[in-house]
């Protein structure tokens, strides 16, 4: 299969950022959510510091009840955050989101079940009023890049769950977003199709030169796709460490056998439990 | 007969949701499903059977009351009387119909309003509970003096009415069936509010519509035929059915309830076809 997104001349979608912060396309100052309960407020988030880079992929990871998909949808202006300044290219997270800077894919693929591959991956160009030809062209390269020309008219019940969810990142792409975030898109699937798709999205990232928010609470994942990886812990959710992953560009199959990929999954997995873990063989 | 009766009566019976039926067959838990040719011959050999001893019962053993004929009897009237029969059926046929489209679009309308503003839903559902609860039948006298003995406006108001609640009851409820990631996934992608409802909201609604509209459909047959019993111009089966009864022609009067069961059936079939149609693709 081939997985080629074509090199565009022509620049992303949205307005130009402001000079000075071109380099971030995610920038997180001093931000909190705070659920107003019966009981009283339950903060789920509190004092998040984070920088994301334009191209870089970062994960968040940490045990349910961190706040890493509430950090996510804070991003996605699908929430509100409470306290602090949240900036996506430059800008506020509801002008980002109103100017389609971002693409999205969550946990559930979230295809509309009456509608086609292709009518599901078009969706956000049609509701951007994008031309019928251009939009068409744009779902034939988008199928292409997922591996799914064959299955352009099928219906979402009639794909597995993997292709389902390639379908949904097929879709998180239709408006060449510079920001890509995506809330556990693999979690539902068996450790083979995981396997496959997280290489697969590493090429697609690189390939795209999108940044990714990538929320997940696999380690090896979190090592596998990342540049850095946050780790965040919970009540209440904060970001406790920031680990760079650096194993370079190319993640192929052999990374995952190899002595740095374990060397980092144990440095997360320490980071995560707060203190050294003890080995089987060293016990 | 008796197999056609159970048939044109079921769905007014059935569940409210939209077909779930399929999925749960496909469980692994489900005892294996008949072949597939059983399930159409079990009720008609059921049929059948019931046939049998009806005209067992009235040809041979001759002991049936008076007003249960043979249905020979009854197939060789309904044949012999079909030029009348079916103008009857059409005049039915007709008010049932305009009664369901008439009842179906006020219902979604006032339906769809109730789900975008709060305060009408507030106002509709009190309401749309006491028409359900208005025995339809009581209000047709009234109606049918209201509009004058010359009018079918009568009728047709009595099936709007009947027709009204479950297609109200039911496109309300797919209306606010939209999942969360749906919401998601709109809002993330900037939709407008009108986007949102003619893409995501409606499509989502449209199988709770036509189940709506199924169990309807019956209804408005129904209440459009039961209507008849009570005044208005002197047409239509109902008309003729207690016309026929009260004067002794018991096998043309049950050849006229066969008329009316044919009606009941048409509307049954289409309204389940569209149901099928929109119901095709599981959610996943």
């Amino acid at each position: 299969m081939t997985l080629r997104e074509p090199q565009e001349s022509t620049p992303p979608q949205g307005s130009t950022p402001p000079e000075g912060s071109v380099a971030h396309a995610v920038r997180a100052a001093g931000v909190g959510k705070t659920f107003p309960t019966k009981e009283g407020d339950v903060v789920a988030l509190t004092g998040v510091e984070l920088e994301v880079a334009a191209g870089e992929f970062v994960s968040l990871i940490g045990p349910s009840g961190c706040g890493k998909s509430t950090l996510l949808r804070l991003i996605a202006d699908l929430d509100e955050a409470s306290t602090g300044t949240l900036e996506i290219f430059g800008k506020p997270a509801r002008t980002a989101r109103l100017d389609q800077d971002y693409g999205i894919a969550f946990q559930q693929s979230g295809l509309l079940p009456w509608r086609t591959v292709a009518g599901n991956i078009g969706l956000p160009l049609e509701l951007h009023g994008s031309g019928k030809a251009e939009r068409t062209a744009r779902v034939r390269e988008l199928i292409e890049l997922v591996g799914l020309t064959e299955f352009a008219d099928r219906y979402p019940d009639q794909l597995s769950g993997g292709m389902q969810q390639r379908v949904a990142i097929a879709r998180a792409l239709a408006s060449r977003p510079r920001l890509l975030l995506m809330d556990e898109p693999f979690g539902a699937l068996d450790e083979m199709t995981r396997e496959y798709l997280q290489s697969e999205l590493t090429r697609i990232a690189s390939e795209t030169g999108a940044a990714v928010v990538f929320v997940t609470h696999s380690i090896p994942e979190a090592v596998f796709l990342s540049d850095r990886v946050v780790v965040m812990s919970p009540r209440p959710g904060r970001i406790t460490d920031v680990l760079p992953i650096s194993l370079g560009a190319a993640r192929t199959e052999h990374l995952r056998e190899s002595p740095e990929f374990f060397e980092r999954v144990t440095a997360v997995r320490e980071a995560l439990h707060g203190t050294p873990v003890e080995r089987a063989n060293e016990r | 007969m008796t197999a056609a009766l159970r048939q044109a009566r079921g769905p007014a019976r059935q569940a409210q949701g939209p077909a779930r039926s399929r999925r749960a067959g496909r469980a692994s838990t489900e005892p294996r499903p008949l072949p597939r040719w059983l399930r159409w011959a079990t009720p008609l050999a059921v049929g059948l059977l019931g046939l049998i001893l009806w005209i067992v019962w009235v040809d041979v053993l001759g002991t049936a009351p008076r007003m249960l004929p043979s249905p020979i009897a009854i197939l060789e009237e309904f044949v012999l009387r079909w030029n009348i029969i079916a103008a009857d059926m059409a005049i039915t046929a007709t008010n049932a119909l305009v009664g369901l489209i008439a009842g179906s679009l006020l219902a979604i309308v006032l339906a769809g309003l109730a789900a975008s503003l709060k305060p009408i839903d507030g106002m509709l559902a009190p309401l749309v509970a006491a028409v359900a609860v208005v025995p339809i039948v009581a209000l047709t006298p009234i109606l049918n003096t209201m509009f004058g003995a010359s009018s079918q406006f009568g009728r047709m108001a009595v099936a709007a009415i009947a027709a009204f609640v479950p297609v109200f009851v039911n496109t309300l409820r797919g209306l606010r069936q939209s999942r969360p990631v749906h919401r998601d996934l709109f809002r993330s992608s900037a939709a407008t509010g009108s986007q949102t409802f003619r893409l995501l909201t409606l499509p989502t609604a449209l199988p709770y519509l036509m189940t709506g509209l199924r169990i309807a459909a019956s209804i408005a047959v129904i209440s459009a035929l039961v209507a008849e019993y009570f005044g208005g111009p002197a047409d239509g089966v109902g008309t003729a059915i207690a016309t026929y009864a009260k004067s002794g022609r018991a096998a043309l009067a049950w050849a006229y309830v066969f008329g009316g069961i044919l009606i009941g059936l048409a509307f049954f079939l289409v309204t389940s076809l569209l149901e099928r149609l929109v119901t095709r693709r599981q959610p996943v």
